[in-house]
């Protein structure tokens, strides 16, 4: 049994909240410094895409999850930032040089992409962003002298000057840095007032404006760290792939962004990850099953969409807070076992909010 | 002569973006619900027609009927299984609902063995027929969707005025409490409003068959109606035909006049010009929060 008692608000904010989380995120970093020892070499580089994946999902999980703005256009955010890594490592930019840069650039686009946005709310925008991935993808496409147009474009690996980072283990460990430093440093922000805003935004706008917030200044912010979050997922997705070409950025790759948020848990640092992971187990888990299953099914080339979309109508319609929300549930039964009781958890159902009050 | 003739062939793809967004406003009215999913019932509403002419034989308007039939059957049993459990949860559990939908009908009919993965021409009866009018070329498939898209703007607008249904739907648009309260079943007419939005793609998609082919990524198309939705304002019956004419028409003509790959995101320009200009749209109602 634990009881929480707290006594100042230090202790309200403070990241760990208790000794149970000290040990077992402990465990986790442990884990994960040792990863290259312990897994073999194609589950480390799987592992290094689940850290590239949760860095661009905390970045839409900030914008979507906790400032309840919606982007369909994220992956062109990923472009920009890979794209901008690629240019610049080939002109020999120091790799952190060059991430900073391509962070930054990303935040700009976020800028441009979110001043627009703040006339327009709801559909409207996600209209909006789709719109704006479509420009930036045939953008990449028809650039030919800086993007190499269609025919894509290759990095060179990660390097400091003379310094070159060529092996699976040293990447692993610049993702693995990037990614806990993100982790934090959004963790920070959540408990700061800046993050306070961005929640009282998503959960009722007219409330956070008529509390002070300043609606335009703090969505701004929001796109453009989201934006920068994404840029820096993507120069590390353009290092991992070696090459990169403007189809791996276009709507499918936004709508796998969306999956990832969602499955993960909408409003939660951990969902990111979660739904990272599951965003890269599934197709490994699908290529597993497949070899049990009939030829007419598993081999079909139109299994995985299928699958994910099954899981997706899943999740929306069984699991709205997802991956963590689940884990939220099965934790809470054993933590109060056995006094857990069926609607704890019960989401009010709101009728109707109507956009179109006069 | 040129730029009529782009002209036209921009008003008959404007037609099949204006029928997909009248899906969606359809949807958006009803329900306050954007569908994601709108061009793959477009896509399956091509296959229907496909498979009714190929499987069973059937002649070719008989096929048309029966995949709109088949559509607007379907449509209402989707709403009823998957769209009415999360009404009034927030509007963006609905759009990856919607998403999901997509996917998983794209994935099930590429998985078709032999079906899912070729292209097939519909052999519809005016394939190949060209009028001359003086030096303009008009074939016969582009004026078939103009006039289809015109009659079924005439029988939508007759609907909505004069039957009961049509009205008792305007009502539960702009109240659904209201028009609960005088005796109108709301969650039926939801589930009528997506067998309707459903049987339009199906128009839609038997429309578009002879002119790109049927295949299983063909509603991606229903990524452009979104821009022709917006632009003529997203809860408005002929603002989404008129967006979807505006739409089509600045496509074919930058496709032809200005520089290549102008063609394939003129839409998203236009829409992104038009949120900046007027966020509502051509026909949309301007709109206030009140607290």
């Amino acid at each position: 049994m634990r009881f929480i008692f707290k006594t100042s608000y230090e202790q309200d904010i403070r990241l760990a909240k208790h000794g149970g989380h000290v040990f077992w995120y402990a465990v986790l970093v442990l884990f994960l410094l040792a990863a290259p020892w312990l897994l073999p070499e194609y589950w480390l580089a799987q592992l290094t895409f689940v850290l590239i994946y949760g860095i661009v999902g905390l970045g839409l999980m900030l914008l979507a999850g906790y400032t309840g703005q919606f982007s369909i256009g994220h992956a062109a955010f990923l472009g920009v930032g890979a794209y901008a890594q690629g240019v610049l490592t080939n002109l020999g930019v120091p790799f952190p040089l060059a991430m900073a840069c391509a962070a930054l650039l990303a935040a700009v686009v976020g800028v441009v992409v979110g001043l627009p946005a703040l006339r327009v709310k709801g559909i409207y925008l996600g209209i909006a962003t789709l719109a704006f991935g479509f420009i930036v993808e045939e953008g990449f496409a028809r650039w030919e002298s800086v993007t190499g147009g269609n025919s894509g474009m290759s990095l060179r690996s990660p390097a400091i000057f003379d310094w070159r980072i060529t092996s699976g283990e040293g990447f692993y460990f610049i993702c693995l840095v990037t990614a806990v430093l993100s982790t934090l440093a959004i963790l920070n922000l959540l408990r700061s007032s800046t993050g306070r805003a961005f929640v009282a935004i998503r959960d009722s706008e007219i409330s956070a404006q008529s509390m002070g917030v300043n609606l335009a200044r703090y969505k701004t912010l929001s796109f453009a760290l989201s934006a920068a979050l994404a840029g820096l997922g993507g120069a590390l997705y353009a290092h991992k792939l070696q090459f990169i070409s403007p189809d791996q950025f276009g709507i499918l790759q936004s709508i796998d962004l969306l999956l990832l948020v969602v499955i993960g848990g909408l409003g939660s640092v951990h969902g990111a990850f979660l739904g990272a992971i599951f965003l890269i187990a599934m197709p490994q888990v699908i290529s597993m099953v497949k070899d049990y299953l009939p030829d007419s099914i598993g081999q079909a080339p139109g299994l995985q969409a299928v699958v994910y979309g099954a899981v997706l109508i899943g999740f929306v319609l069984f699991e709205p807070l997802g991956l963590y929300g689940r884990w939220l549930k099965i934790r809470t039964w054993f933590q109060l076992f056995p006094f857990y009781r069926k609607g704890m958890f019960k989401r009010q159902k709101s009728f109707q909010k109507s956009d179109r009050l006069k | 002569m040129q730029f009529l003739q782009l002209v036209i062939s921009g008003i008959a793809q404007g037609c099949i973006y204006g029928l997909i967004a009248l899906g969606f406003v359809l949807i958006y009215k009803a329900t306050e619900t954007v569908s994601f999913a709108q061009g793959e019932l477009m896509m399956l509403g091509a296959f229907c027609g496909l498979a009714a002419m190929s499987m069973l034989g059937f002649p070719f308007w008989l096929a048309v009927l029966s995949a709109i039939a088949a559509m607007a059957v379907f449509g209402v049993v989707l709403e009823r299984l998957v769209i009415r459990p999360i009404l009034g949860q927030p509007a963006f559990s609905i759009v990856m609902l919607t998403i999901g939908i997509g996917y998983v009908a794209r994935g099930l009919v590429t998985m078709i063995p032999g079906i899912g993965t070729e292209t097939h021409a519909l052999e519809v009866p005016y394939r190949n027929v060209t009028w001359n009018l003086g030096s303009l070329v008009l074939s016969a498939e582009q004026m078939v969707v103009i006039a289809v898209t015109a009659v079924l703007c005439a029988a939508l607008f007759a609907m909505f005025r004069y039957s009961k249904l049509g009205i008792a739907m305007q009502a539960s648009s702009q109240n659904q409490l209201a028009a609960y309260y005088m005796g109108i079943p709301v969650k039926r007419l939801n589930g009528l409003v997506w067998g309707l939005a459903a049987a339009v793609a199906a128009v839609a998609g038997l429309l578009l068959a002879p002119i790109t082919f049927v295949y299983a990524n063909m509603g991606f198309i229903g990524l452009k109606a979104f821009p022709a939705a917006v632009v003529g304002g997203f809860g408005s019956l002929p603002g989404a035909i008129v967006g979807g004419l505006i739409i089509g028409i600045v496509e074919s003509l930058s496709g032809f006049y200005l520089p290549e790959g102008f063609k394939d995101i003129a839409a998203y320009i236009v829409v992104l010009i038009m949120l900046m200009v007027r966020p509502n749209g051509l026909f949309g109602e301007k709109l206030r929060k009140k607290v």
